[in-house]
């Protein structure tokens, strides 16, 4: 029964990844990653993450990519020319990423994983429930937890700093 | 079920992303591409905190996904600021910090 329900949610995270880069719309990728992070977050509950799957869900399948199709609605299809900087970076691209993939897997296959036990402890019940993760995160991890809320306000002012619009009327013309 | 799989996994869904930010040129895709690393690293993080019966893996997770959010906003913030002054949307064009 697990591995049914690993083997769907790898083909739906799979899937949505590599339509991603295939797609040629870029409105159209941001719809298969969402695709992918829904997948992705069914094997988050398979491993037990709950609190993580639910996050997922509501972060960034919610509100992260409500942002992104917003803005790929904004700017609209972006044209890639056909000519290349690189020669034959179509091909060569797709080669780099298979022989990263054959070197992770090597590394991952041949390490002494396996000898430890590979089905993980039982692990006690509320294992990544909310509650468990929230008093992590509110005690042993609490510099990280304020770091990351002083981070997100930084990037929320940069960003208005950054996309909003200039007022003053002489606006510099950078091209 | 044994975690080598996720494991496999996530290193197939990190060299897709890689493959995207190789071979795409819009930013836009690019940052996909990049959310797409980021959470096979997150899968990797689950794997582990399974496999060793921690919980300090799925923090670093959400962590992750906090630091995914900001990347997130200040990248969209720099391609709506460049569609604002007609800049090109393409990154071999994008070349104006560069050396």
């Amino acid at each position: 029964m697990k591995e049914v329900a690993f083997f769907i949610g790898a083909i739906g995270a799979l899937g949505g990844a590599i339509a991603v880069i295939a797609l040629r719309n870029a409105f159209y990728s941001v719809l298969a990653l969402i695709v992918h992070l829904i997948s992705l977050a069914g094997l988050f509950l398979l491993l037990q993450g709950e609190f993580i799957a639910a996050a997922q869900i509501v972060v960034y399948a919610g509100a992260v990519m409500v942002l992104y199709v917003f803005v790929a609605a904004y700017v609209g299809n972006v044209d890639e020319p056909l000519w290349e900087p690189i020669p034959g970076q179509r091909f060569v691209a797709p080669l780099i990423g298979l022989a990263l993939f054959v070197e992770l897997a090597i590394a991952i296959v041949g390490s002494s994983l396996s000898s430890i036990e590979s089905e993980g402890p039982t692990v006690e019940l509320g294992f990544g429930s909310p509650s468990a993760i929230g008093k992590l995160l509110l005690e042993r991890f609490l510099i990280a937890f304020e770091a990351a809320s002083l981070l997100l306000l930084v990037a929320a002012v940069g960003a208005v700093v950054l996309a909003g619009r200039h007022r003053g009327g002489a606006e510099e013309t950078t091209t | 079920m044994d975690i080598t799989w996720f494991l496999v996994l996530s290193a197939l869904l990190f060299a897709t992303g890689v493959t995207g930010v190789l071979l795409r040129r819009s930013p836009l895709v690019i940052l996909l591409c990049l959310e797409l690393m980021l959470n096979a690293g997150n899968l990797a993080l689950l794997a582990f905190s399974r496999s060793l019966g921690d919980q300090d893996g799925q923090v670093l997770a959400l962590i992750v996904m906090v630091i995914a959010a900001c990347e997130v906003v200040v990248g969209l913030g720099i391609i709506v600021a460049a569609y604002r002054r007609r800049i090109p949307l393409n990154v071999d064009d994008l070349r104006t910090l560069r050396g």
